[in-house]
């Protein structure tokens, strides 16, 4: 470019290997995939040096044609079952299997490396097969995922010998107690992330301790409720260079020798800058940690039922450089106001319901995220249960923070007005959706009406992900949704009036987005066949959990549940019967 | 800020009126909507109804302790049948959506008892209903208003009032069958709720609709696990109830007791032989001792012959483990359902015990 009236160099006359060199430095996957649809040359290379590939959706390619197109792949994300199985709105075996996934790149050779799995159900038959079938395997990720037991994690800690990280994040796992832990050889000396604090069962302590010892790279290290106070104090001082560090049973005499050891282990523990656990907790004993607070950037105490508001707001006070925060709404409105001033470089709140349904007991209100506002302009993404929410303090909200990419505001009584004006919530999203250019992601809940979706669809032109429940007066509320919103991949709707009409009005969005999750709304069978008919490259699926048959039912009739998605492989075999693909 | 939703004006004049006007309050209570407008009662006796919301008061009467596929207090083998699913002569299509000028006695029942399975409406969440809410809504024609409702339930007022129109009343099924397999979807499903919700085997009291508040489930059941032995640790008495099966061989139904009620073997023994007034538990008296001491295998056959039945719990690691061997405070924590068993049947256990009392013992 700076060669003036020049012609553009013409990169084709550049050999294979620079142009692949030049796309080593490409590395997010969007701009990938645009290289790839350059020319073939751009194509061929591309495919070739290719090694990390992201699937959304398991089911919109089939393993063999994912590694027949990039057969360089060493590193995969999956995503198996809709956002809604997480809060059980999909029956179990819907889908989402591991399995042929791993037959099929063991069966090609793939050079596997990484693996990182949502919401799939992996056997253990898959992860013996995994830990068999890669030599290079380095890294296990799995977030709720379910279908596996520890048998399986035996299987990986035995056979993978370069084993970097194995790190499980909120999943079923059936715990046949303790023995995977032994299973690491000795020789096992590589691991840099492990992260069990998900299980339920007991751990071999001893093995724990001797695996810690041995491996001087391990950076993050997040235990299960299992393991005892004194154990935490023996692993921290043979492990001080940990950066993330996740608290088993934290529950002690704080007047003991053990406890004292263990402030002394902490003290030694200046890399931290990521704490969690404390799923059994004594308050007495938290001092113990203030030293390290305040390198802390990360604190997760979400789990932590044992701590009342005043002793997090004690804890909270040391810890000035956080950036997020995950914490229970017992911390309460006044708490809120200590992390707004406290924690000035905060970036991500989530605050969880601590009895999700008594809402009449819901700790926090729209007063704690207005101070939160005010105290932390650099928020950017929100998760907030709370009790009740007003459109004056969303507008607040609005103005104090434009920076959010990710909104998602759940009032447990999910169709709650204003409580001061008894208004619906449009006005206050509608500030937020104006006032957040770059807004990504938004989940909606509270008295609303067409009109909030009017401002989505009009102001929220970044939108990619939306998540709306008992919203809406009509079918207008979901159009200006699907035809405002560019950008959106995903859109999951529970307990609207959308029906038919909003449905049909622009089949062809659908290919442009990853999926539409509809349940409890009044859309008919009928219209989903005649969807599934015009547009073959969507599987629509229907969920039907009663007895009737297809051929009982009638078009006319109310689906319950409907969740499509586009695909490159048409009908996926794996369905149970309860799942009908039209 | 844009003008309001034309929309909204024009739904208004184009919907008409429901078909069935809703019933003003009668003895019967209120009638329950969905947001099409139509009665769930079409075609159910409203007198079955009320026998029904009845049963569910009780916590420890056969309906309640039922095995059945679904949360407490929800009424699987009567289900309503599904709207959706019923032949459509019976639905009125008109759409009903809140734009009517409210009409009185369009109102919503708290009967729990019209939700069946797995899926609840929002208006069996429902108890009192403020006045102010009432009113506000007429205004804004929104919503429509109750009267107060009778409540039938001992749960804590919570969500609120509801828009018959953004509500839904969930019925699954054709009635009077428990279907299996996709039953036992919505088994594993409701269960899994059921955990989700009352894993710490919270009171059938507080009802929920399947999926909200969006908490993912790993988190409600950890959290509820939690709660409960933070709760003990600092010596605080647990929040909630704690309610396990109790099966006796050869009964023909399960019943629940809530362990927070007794403070020790014996008095757990004694509600159970009230209960299932056909065995005894000489044993457990004997025993309610501070489990420092190691069972001896002499005195655990002592107690065995000693009695016809013995209790049975299973704990949390899924062992059948003999009622007495632990301090109280350890047995309710670790208890997740009793078995009262014949003697010559729980011989087996005895070994198993020792083993792992020995091995409890040694760690």
């Amino acid at each position: 470019m700076f060669w003036g009236s020049r012609k553009t160099i013409d990169m084709n006359y550049f050999p294979d290997e620079v142009l692949e060199h030049v796309f080593d430095f490409i590395t997010s996957h969007k701009d990938r995939n645009s290289v790839s649809l350059v020319c073939k040359s751009w194509y061929k290379i591309e495919k070739y040096s290719r090694q990390r590939v992201f699937l959304g959706n398991c089911y919109s390619i089939s393993p063999e044609r994912l590694i027949a197109r990039f057969p360089g792949l060493k590193s995969l994300i999956l995503k198996g079952k809709p956002h809604f199985a997480d809060f059980n709105l999909v029956p179990d075996d819907w889908g989402g299997f591991l399995y042929p996934w791993i037959k099929a790149m063991a069966k090609s050779r793939i050079g596997l490396e990484e693996l990182r799995l949502k919401r799939m159900v992996v056997s253990d038959e898959s992860l013996e097969l995994l830990s068999e079938s890669f030599p290079n395997f380095k890294s296990l990720v799995l977030v709720s995922c379910e279908g596996f037991t520890t048998d399986g994690l035996a299987a990986i800690a035995a056979n993978c010998r370069f084993l970097r990280e194995l790190d499980l994040q909120e999943n079923e796992v059936e715990d046949h107690r303790g023995y995977w832990l032994s299973c690491f050889p000795g020789s096992c000396t590589s691991l840099v992330s492990l992260n069990f604090a998900c299980l339920k069962g007991e751990i071999n302590l001893a093995s724990l301790e001797r695996l810690v010892a041995r491996s001087p790279n391990l950076k993050s290290l997040r235990l299960n409720r299992a393991v005892p106070f004194d154990t935490l104090q023996r692993l921290l001082i043979r492990a001080p260079q940990l950066v993330d560090l996740g608290t088993g049973s934290y529950i002690h005499d704080p007047s003991s020798e053990a406890y004292n050891k263990l402030k002394a282990a902490i003290q030694n523990c200046n890399s931290i800058r990521s704490l969690s656990g404390f799923l059994e907790v004594a308050p007495c004993c938290m001092p113990a940690i203030y030293p390290i607070c305040e390198n802390l950037t990360f604190l997760n105490l979400s789990y932590a039922a044992g701590l009342q508001s005043n002793e997090l707001t004690r804890l909270i006070h040391h810890c000035r450089k956080l950036q997020r925060l995950w914490i229970l709404d017992c911390i309460g409105d006044k708490g809120l106001g200590v992390v707004a001033s406290t924690c000035k470089e905060l970036q991500e709140l989530r605050v969880f319901p601590s009895d999700p349904f008594d809402a009449g007991n819901a700790a926090v209100t729209e007063e704690g995220l207005v101070l939160v506002s005010e105290g932390c302009p650099k928020l950017n993404s929100l998760l907030y249960f709370c009790q009740q929410m007003t459109n004056a303090a969303l507008i607040t909200v609005a103005k104090n923070c434009t920076n959010f990419i990710r909104f998602r505001l759940c009032i447990l009584d999910p169709i709650k007005p204003d409580p001061v004006t008894n208004q619906p919530l449009d006005e206050g999203f509608g500030a937020i959706v104006r006032s957040c250019k770059g807004l990504k992601r938004l989940s909606l809940s509270g008295l609303l009406t067409d009109q909030v979706f009017y401002y989505i669809g009009m102001y929220a032109k970044k939108l990619e992900m939306l998540s709306i429940a008992f919203a809406g007066n009509s079918d207008k509320g979901m159009l200006y949704v699907l035809n405002g919103c560019k950008k959106l991949r995903k859109l999951e709707i529970r307990d609207c009036p959308f029906g038919d009409t909003a449905l049909l009005e622009d089949m062809g969005k659908y290919e442009t987005m990853r999926s539409l999750w509809m349940s409890t709304c009044e859309v008919t069978l009928g219209a989903c066949k005649v969807l599934a008919k015009k547009m073959p490259s969507l599987n629509v699926e229907i969920i039907n959990e009663s007895e009737q048959t297809e051929f009982n039912l009638d078009d006319r009739q109310k689906v319950d549940k409907m969740y499509l998605y586009r695909t490159l492989v048409g009908h996926r075999k794996d369905a149970p019967e309860f799942v009908w693909l039209l | 800020m844009s003008p309001p939703l034309l929309g909204v004006e024009e739904g208004q004049s184009n919907v008409s009126s429901p078909a069935v006007d809703c019933i003003p309050e009668t003895g019967l209570g209120m009638k329950e909507w969905n947001y099409l407008g139509v009665s769930d009662f079409s075609s159910v006796d409203s007198s079955d109804v009320m026998s029904l919301s009845e049963d569910n008061k009780s916590n420890l009467n056969l309906k309640a302790t039922e095995l059945r596929l679904g949360l407490p207090g929800s009424q699987s083998p009567e289900r309503v049948t599904e709207l959706r699913l019923l032949s459509s002569g019976k639905v009125d299509e008109k759409t009903l959506f809140p734009l009517l000028p409210s009409k009185d006695g369009i109102c919503l029942s708290s009967q729990k008892s019209v939700v069946t399975g797995n899926k609840r409406g929002f208006s069996d969440t429902m108890d009192g209903f403020s006045e102010v809410k009432s009113t506000m809504y007429t205004e804004k024609n929104w919503m429509f208003h109750g009267a107060g409702s009778d409540s039938q339930s001992p749960q804590p007022p919570s969500h609120g009032k509801y828009s018959v129109a953004q509500a839904s009343v969930k019925k699954d099924g054709p009635a009077n069958a428990i279907q299996d397999r996709p039953c036992a979807t919505n088994g594993t499903n409701l269960n899994r709720t059921g955990i989700s919700n009352n894993s710490s085997n919270a009171p059938a009291a507080k009802a929920q609709v399947v999926g909200w508040p969006p908490v993912r489930s790993f988190r409600t059941k950890t959290l509820a696990t939690s709660s409960k032995n933070n709760d003990e640790v600092d010596g605080k008495p647990g929040p909630t109830a704690l309610f396990v099966k109790v099966c006796m061989a050869g009964a023909p139904y399960l019943r629940k007791v809530d362990l927070r009620v007794y403070s020790t073997y014996q008095e757990l023994s004694s509600a159970l032989e009230k209960m299932f007034s056909c065995f005894t538990l000489g044993q457990c008296g004997a025993h309610g001792t501070p489990g420092k001491e190691i069972l001896s295998e002499s005195k655990l056959k002592d107690l065995l012959h000693g009695s016809e039945y013995v209790i049975t719990y299973e704990d949390k690691d899924g062992d059948w483990m003999l009622v007495g061997d632990v301090p109280w405070e350890m047995f309710i924590e670790t208890c997740k359902r009793l078995k009262i068993m014949k003697s010559t049947d729980a011989i087996g256990l005895a070994p198993r015990a020792m083993e792992k009392s020995k091995k409890d013992c040694c760690t």
